[in-house]
């Protein structure tokens, strides 16, 4: 059971930042608190799309080619998978953006409200 | 050229929202005709994909010339290219009544509302075409971060609405990253042709079974079906009415077309049926929000807020077509996304002019408004009609479909739900109309006469005409649903239905 543990520890660590996210996003009454937690739930997955990439003893997946190596055969197992990286680079802008929004929305939540505790926005918009 | 139509769909209207600042920062009142002419290039590239899938079957478009599993490929069938339609059409017709609406409701903000307006069009277009799960994510965010910043710019109470919208829709769309993930670690593939042809050995695996239930789950969010409707609501009622227009009709309809596209083509239809049977929980949360979404209408005073839960109502609708699994059933929530657009587009629209010459949406408001706007009142009681399901309007057909897809599924209980879902429908929009109809301004008694004379008081033409093409798309739908569902909706049906 604890070899089982930590042979996947990465996987463990994205689960248990992914429900620290959920957490605060959920229970957290300050919005910029609901926003750091959106923000490492969103952490997380990146974490485990980075974690799927990696192999035991994998190198960058880059080939110096020197003259005439054109046609070098390549053993995949050796290099790490880049697609996971580079779909992860799109979803870091995805997050930035995202993050820019709910902050713009928070910048103007506060001066309508001129406060960021959830129970006392609702209680001023009644 | 047009072999070249899927790309264009695509690219001009982003392009085109790149450069809409720029025109603004010369002349504001350039971007009108410039987001009215990019839009009005894609409508007639999604017809020409249209015409092209229909005479020629499915369009493979190749986005650099990269071979499907590692390129990026458009794939349109008869699915898409209807709701390809679709979008464009309706977003043509807000973009025509925009200007008027937006002019009165933010008037300092009209430059970056087009912006928004033309890259949230983008996003749409771009989850409907494309065949590939991660664009198909980035298509998601584009639209809902384009959605979330147009809803903020709404009336005072809007910045906490859309706030709302950001943490869920975030968390969906989050689901769905999760679950492309979890896909691709077992497939290696994104591309939605290549991960169906490599799923069916591996529906034994616990990954795909996470994958299912994250992939639905955030796909519920976006599409607000009924127990994560709670973005939805408040969303629609704050945002501007132009946007509400845009957003209520669209976004959660492309949400729902994502769904038929994981549940009938990612996934094999006898993976969804027999061996988890997710598409009954799907037909009963569908049958449980029409309900629930049909109540709450009931109780709203505010007219646009009344409108955005009867939007959940119709969600849980097209869910429970989907979940029925049958010929019928699909072929009926197909319609009903159609229906519904058109529906939800006008009554919105309407709503929208109400706004604009009222100030307000209260319904206790309405007195007279019969007399004073006659033509947006017919409008309306049209769209009304189509939501109840009155012949020849299409909310019936897609209705009768429905109902005869739970009796070949012999389920009883959603032919009662959908039976009794038209009575709610008729309590509250016939409050409306008897309101708007009948209820007399009390006689003031300090001037002669028991009546004030009702002096006619319509809407401007430019947002007159894109309610009445609403309406008359209502109608068009009903009488010629046979064609459309001969011509393009029979082509969706999975052939083991």
């Amino acid at each position: 059971m604890i070899d089982f543990i930590i042979e996947r520890y990465n996987f463990w660590i994205y689960i248990i930042l992914m429900m620290i996210g959920l957490y605060a996003m959920i229970t957290k009454r300050n919005l910029v608190k609901k926003v750091i937690g959106m923000n490492i739930f969103q952490t997380a997955i990146i974490l485990f799309y980075i974690s799927l990439a990696s192999k035991r003893g994998g190198t960058l997946p880059i080939l110096e080619h020197a003259h005439g190596e054109e046609n070098l055969t390549v053993d995949v197992s050796n290099y790490i998978n880049p697609l996971p990286h580079v779909l992860m680079l799109t979803a870091i802008v995805v997050m930035v953006a995202t993050l820019g929004v709910a902050l713009a929305i928070l910048i103007l939540i506060y001066r309508k409200y001129g406060t960021l505790e959830e129970d006392e926005i609702l209680k001023k918009m009644q | 050229m047009t072999d070249q139509a899927p790309i264009i769909i695509i690219i001009i209207p982003l392009m085109f929202a790149l450069i809409t600042p720029l025109l603004g920062w010369i002349r504001k009142n350039l971007c009108y005709p410039w987001v009215l002419l990019s839009i009005t290039i894609s409508a007639l590239s999604s017809f020409i994909i249209l015409r092209t899938v229909l005479l020629r079957g499915v369009i493979h478009y190749r986005l650099g010339n990269w071979d499907p599993p590692w390129g990026i490929e458009y794939v349109i069938d008869h699915l898409n290219a209807l709701m390809l339609v679709i979008i464009t059409v309706i977003s043509l017709i807000v973009a025509v009544y925009s200007k008027k609406s937006i002019q009165r409701e933010i008037p300092d903000k009209i430059v970056y509302f087009y912006t928004i307006f033309l890259l949230q069009v983008t996003g749409y277009l771009g989850i409907v075409i494309s065949g590939d799960l991660f664009n198909i994510y980035v298509f998601l965010e584009i639209a809902s971060l384009a959605g979330y910043s147009l809803i903020a710019i709404g009336d005072e109470r809007a910045p906490y609405a859309s706030f709302r919208y950001v943490v869920m829709g975030t968390i969906g769309a989050s689901f769905y990253l999760l679950s492309v993930g979890y896909i691709y670690s077992v497939t290696g593939s994104l591309n939605i042709a290549d991960v169906a042809r490599l799923l069916p050995d591996l529906y034994n695996s616990n990954v795909i079974l996470t994958a299912l239930v994250f992939m639905f789950a955030g796909i519920g969010i976006k599409m607000a079906v009924f127990p994560m409707h709670a973005w939805a609501p408040n969303a629609y009622t704050h945002a501007p009415s132009a946007v509400s227009a845009l957003m209520a009709p669209l976004m959660t309809k492309v949400a729902a077309y994502l769904m038929i596209r994981v549940s009938f083509t990612v996934f094999k239809p006898e993976f969804i049926i027999d061996v988890i049977s997710l598409n009954s929980f799907i037909s009963w949360i569908g049958a449980v929000g029409v309900l629930v979404g049909s109540i709450f209408a009931i109780a709203q005073n505010n007219l646009k807020k009344m409108l955005s839960y009867s939007v959940v109502a119709q969600i849980g609708y097209i869910a429970l077509g989907i979940g029925l699994a049958n010929n019928y059933g699909l072929t009926g929530a197909v319609l009903h996304i159609v229906n519904e657009a058109f529906t939800k587009g006008c009554l919105f629209l309407v709503a929208g002019g109400i706004v604009y010459r009222l100030g307000g949406c209260n319904i206790n408001d309405f007195k007279n408004l019969f007399r004073k706007m006659p033509f947006t009142m017919t409008a309306f009681t049209i769209g009304a009609f189509s939501l109840i399901g009155i012949p020849p309007t299409c909310g019936f057909f897609s209705k009768l479909y429905l109902i005869l897809g739970s009796i070949e599924a012999d389920q009883w209980i959603f032919v009662g739900v959908l039976l009794f879902s038209s009575i709610l429908n008729v309590i509250y929009f016939f409050r409306v109309i008897q309101v708007a109809a009948f209820e007399k301004q009390m006689p003031d008694h300090s001037r002669e006469g028991p009546y004030e004379a009702v002096v006619i008081d319509e809407v401007p033409l430019t947002m007159l005409i894109p309610i009445q093409v609403t309406a008359l798309g209502i109608l068009l739908c009903g009488i010629f649903s046979t064609e459309i569902i001969s011509a393009v909706i029979k082509h969706v049906i999975p052939v083991s239905f």
